[in-house]
């Protein structure tokens, strides 16, 4: 008994402490007001104080703030599009790549599966950097275009949205890949035949068979891109602009260069708040999947 | 199934748009010339400098020392939580410590890093190595628990039976029956682990102080001052690491499928 | 040696056992037999220790077990699954027990040979499980839980994941293992011809209770309820109302203008309770013509005919419909075979042939 007991508690406690006990504390410091001494902010809630305490000095001014100053809604808003443009991107060139590993011939699947995870164990802030050399103004990419004579002269793209979208599809990628693969793996080939032999054609057998069967493939590998790409710090920064608003970036910001802890504190909580929603329904897709399964 | 021109052409484009950036990457760390972009001809020296530079080493020592605790450390813990999960039977609050065990694989590193920063903060803890072994021992060891439960949910339960029938204590059924089967998932969760801490930039940016500076924020700060050939080699080292790494184990795995086959074989032989 | 006292086994809601008592002697091989849920696996895991009794309790050679963990229990357990280490071989599967309980190496290994030797096995000693078939993977699995020498040996389905054949050879290498140890077995199984093959005696069990404890000769030939009759092998059950006329027999009257059954009963029945007669299929025997002394006969129509090598088993309806099943060893050859379907036939039968159950 002593000993499940303690099984039990010493991952419990660990959790406890070091992941939401930091939640608690974000959540009041992001309610409570912003000054210049280090800590730099005052708190609110002296723990000893009690509850009641807790309640009648709450301080919604970092929120308020958030709604005031349009360089944080706007951030919101730019990332929620900048994700889900991105999303959209990596299924459009995911998918195609996924559903040719399906189609491989069955001794290849374990190296092309191989082939897809490598990039995943390599490191993330490598392969942001591999790109800064292909897209800046003399970089590889530009010295191609212009080889081919498609281009006079060179295109801006590092430092602009569009290379935050090639850098979120490109380190992403595998995450998409990976559940529609194993979506697609499972179908059973004869059910194409079956809708050929039906009188679909092969693209009307694809988008009425195949489609709807890898949907739960889909579904997740989005929501794997979508969650992290809201929150992506790494990539704007290295390969965005200054024009480029994601709220990781602003939080960091806040953080970092502004020292405002208080409003830092705020962004995270409203960030979490906007999160929920897809955490919740990607959870939901995964439960549904395992049942069906079952 | 055969493969349609479709699948030919996706494929083919899919893996160039994956693979060429890295290999242009390699290419130019044995570039001779400052200048990333244009070919001068072959040269090692930026590995010799950076065979030269401290911060570098220092940085990529102090790495391995975070991400070598971290893990063994997150792989301990995400094992018994893992267990807790598949055979802890109700307790309370389970599904808060459920929640609590898949909700940092969703979670942005940078709301981690905040809130774990205050929380040294708040406790007083001076920021170094030892903060960021905690903070990757954290959300590491859910990714571990996450790969051992998998492995332990298709565990035949009889087995750990037959131990304790045969006389074994607990703790013996879990060290002599339990841990072997379910060791290549423990050994990948470590694996997982350890590569999740190496790369880490956001979260050991918040938490970490001025004594110890991990690779990954090193190369953040030197890259945002534009490409270098230097980074360009130390890249390339890390790539080549993963990649006899990555080769290795599934060359291992391979052989181990093969030697099974042949053994089930044997075993119909046999009857 | 066993002994269950009134044991009751909860799980939540669900009441897996009711109030249980049961006697197993030792050296007996003995078979508990249900259809699956009936709690017969609930039972063999209590007296291995993996359940607690909710009530009552459980006796082993005179002392309550109840509170002994299954790893201080001279019981051993051989899982349906086999539960064969993976990652150990052969010889270290079955040395598994004996090492634990601290034993000279020469000693445990001296068991292990004999353990191999005992079960045929020599020869894969140093393989692993997964390489060696099925057949031989529930020989270690026997030899695994023999070598410690336990008083009690429980087997979960032992011969489940077994094809017929094997599964027929297997159980007659089980009689001969438990006649050369000399330890108890008790088997757990839903298969009525192997719990009568090798049991000496059979319990058959059915939502938590013991329908009938006996040797397999008396389940089969004197079954005391429809459900135990019903349960072990084929059988024709003809509902009526007994009448006693002396000498322990009674008229079964059963259907208005056929003349009443005659039947022979131990038991006592009063005039117009309700009875059901039990008949196996092989006791009644099929002929063309109206036979002259038998005590009950009645005529029929072959609807169908199963031809099953060694017998026929023919379906013949009454003209109430009713529907008796009547077997016949095919002693002759095809030629001589002259029923047929369609034919009308006469079905009769002793009064002793069948068995009287009230319910």
């Amino acid at each position: 008994m002593m000993r499940r007991f303690t099984l039990i508690a010493v991952p419990y406690l660990w959790l406890l402490l070091l992941f939401l006990v930091p939640f608690v504390i974000v959540l009041k410091i992001s309610l409570s007001d912003t000054a210049l001494s280090i800590p730099p902010y005052t708190p609110v809630l002296d723990w000893a104080e009690g509850i009641r305490a807790f309640f009648s000095q709450l301080d919604f001014e970092n929120f308020v703030w958030l709604t005031q100053d349009d360089l944080y809604w706007k951030a919101y808003l730019s990332s929620f599009s900048i994700a889900l443009v991105s999303t959209l991107l990596t299924l459009l060139i995911g998918y195609p790549i996924a559903y040719g590993m399906a189609r491989a011939p069955e001794e290849w699947r374990p190296t092309l599966m191989m082939l897809i995870i490598l990039p995943f164990w390599t490191s993330f802030l490598i392969r942001v950097y591999a790109w800064m050399g292909i897209l800046s103004n003399e970089g590889f990419l530009n010295q191609f275009l212009l080889w081919l004579g498609l281009i006079d002269t060179p295109l801006t793209i590092l430092n602009t949205n569009t290379a935050v979208y090639i850098g979120i599809v490109y380190t992403y990628l595998p995450f998409m890949i990976l559940p529609i693969y194993a979506a697609l793996d499972r179908l059973d080939g004869s059910l194409i035949e079956a809708a050929e032999d039906l009188g679909c054609s092969r693209l009307l057998a694809f988008w009425l068979v195949v489609i709807p069967l890898s949907r739960n493939g889909i579904v997740a590998g989005c929501f794997l891109v979508f969650i992290p790409a809201l929150g992506e710090f790494v990539i704007p920064s290295l390969l965005g602009g200054s024009g480029t608003l994601m709220i990781g970036k602003v939080l960091w910001e806040e953080f970092f260069s502004n020292r405002d802890w208080p409003v830092a504190s705020a962004v995270a909580v409203v960030l979490l708040l906007i999160l929920v929603v897809p955490i919740v329904l990607f959870q939901r897709n995964q439960q549904k999947q395992a049942e069906a399964e079952q | 199934m055969r493969l349609s021109w479709f699948n030919v052409v996706s494929l083919t484009l899919g893996f160039a748009f994956l693979y060429i950036p890295m290999i242009i990457l390699v290419i130019f760390s044995f570039n001779e010339s400052k200048l990333v972009t244009v070919w001068a001809g072959f040269s090692t020296k930026w590995y010799a400098e950076l065979m030269q530079n401290e911060a570098f080493l220092n940085a990529a020592w102090v790495t391995v020392k975070v991400a070598v605790f971290s893990s063994t450390l997150a792989t301990v813990l995400g094992t018994m939580a893992a267990y807790v999960l598949i055979r802890g039977g109700r307790f309370m609050g389970r599904t808060l410590f459920s929640g609590m065990i898949y909700a940092p694989l969703v979670m942005p590193e940078v709301i981690t890093g905040l809130s774990l920063l205050l929380l040294f903060i708040g406790i007083g803890l001076d920021r170094g190595v030892l903060t960021v072994v905690l903070a990757h021992t954290t959300f590491s060891m859910c990714y571990v628990s996450v790969v051992v439960s998998s492995r332990l949910a298709t565990f035949d339960r009889s087995l750990e039976e037959a131990a304790l029938d045969l006389g074994c204590t607990a703790i013996e059924a879990f060290r002599l029956v339990t841990l072997p089967i379910i060791a290549p998932a423990v050994i990948s969760g470590w694996l997982l682990a350890f590569t999740l801490s190496l790369d880490d930039l956001v979260i050991a940016s918040f938490t970490t102080g001025p004594s110890a500076t991990t690779l990954p924020i090193k190369i953040f700060s030197a890259v945002r001052l534009g490409v270098s050939p230097e980074i360009n080699a130390l890249s390339t080292l890390m790539i080549a690491i993963v990649t006899i790494g990555v080769i290795t184990a599934s060359l291992v795995s391979k052989r181990n499928l093969a030697r099974q086959r042949k053994d089930e074989q044997l075993a119909v032989r046999a009857s | 040696m066993i002994r269950f006292q009134n044991v009751t086994k909860r799980f939540g809601e669900f009441t897996a056992i009711h109030d249980l008592s049961l006697d197993i002697f030792e050296k007996e091989f003995f078979a508990l037999l249900g259809p699956s849920g009936c709690g017969k696996t609930t039972m063999m895991r209590m007296l291995g220790g993996f359940e607690t009794p909710t009530e009552g309790r459980i006796e082993l050679a005179g002392q309550d077990i109840g509170p002994v963990p299954p790893n201080k229990r001279a019981v051993n357990m051989m899982f349906q699954s086999y539960a064969l280490f993976p990652h150990l071989s052969i010889w270290d599967n079955i040395a598994f027990g004996l090492r634990r309980d601290k034993l000279p190496k020469d000693q445990i290994a001296a068991r292990v040979e004999e353990m191999l030797k005992l079960t045929r096995l020599e020869k894969f000693a140093r393989r692993k499980p997964h390489q060696i078939s099925g057949g031989q993977r529930q020989r270690v699995a026997l030899a695994r839980s023999l070598a410690k020498a336990p008083k009690l040996l429980l087997l979960d389905e032992p011969l489940g994941a077994l094809d017929k054949k094997l599964r027929q050879d297997t159980q007659f290498e089980l009689m001969d293992i438990q006649e050369t140890t000399g330890t108890t077995f008790v088997i757990v199984t839903h298969d009525q011809e192997e719990a009568m093959t090798v049991a000496s005696r059979v319990a058959v069990m059915d939502e938590g209770r013991l329908m009938q404890v006996a040797t397999p000769a008396r389940i089969y030939e004197t079954p005391d309820s429809v459900y135990v009759a019903d349960f072990i092998g084929d059988v024709n059950i003809i509902q009526g109302t007994a009448k006693p006329i002396g000498d322990d027999r009674f008229h079964v009257s059963w259907n208005e203008g056929q003349p009443p059954l005659t039947a022979t009963s131990a038991k006592p029945f009063s005039d117009g309770q309700t009875c059901h007669l039990a008949i196996r299929p092989e006791k009644v025997t099929i002929t063309t013509d109206k036979p002259d002394t038998a005590d009950n006969a009645v005529q029929g129509k072959v609807h169908d005919i199963a031809y099953l090598g060694n017998l026929s088993t023919y379906h013949v309806a009454l003209p109430c419909g009713t529907m008796i099943k009547a077997q016949t060893a095919n002693t002759r050859r095809l030629s001589r075979r002259q029923i047929t379907w369609e034919d009308p036939v006469w079905l009769s039968w002793t009064a002793t042939a069948g068995v009287l159950l009230a319910e």
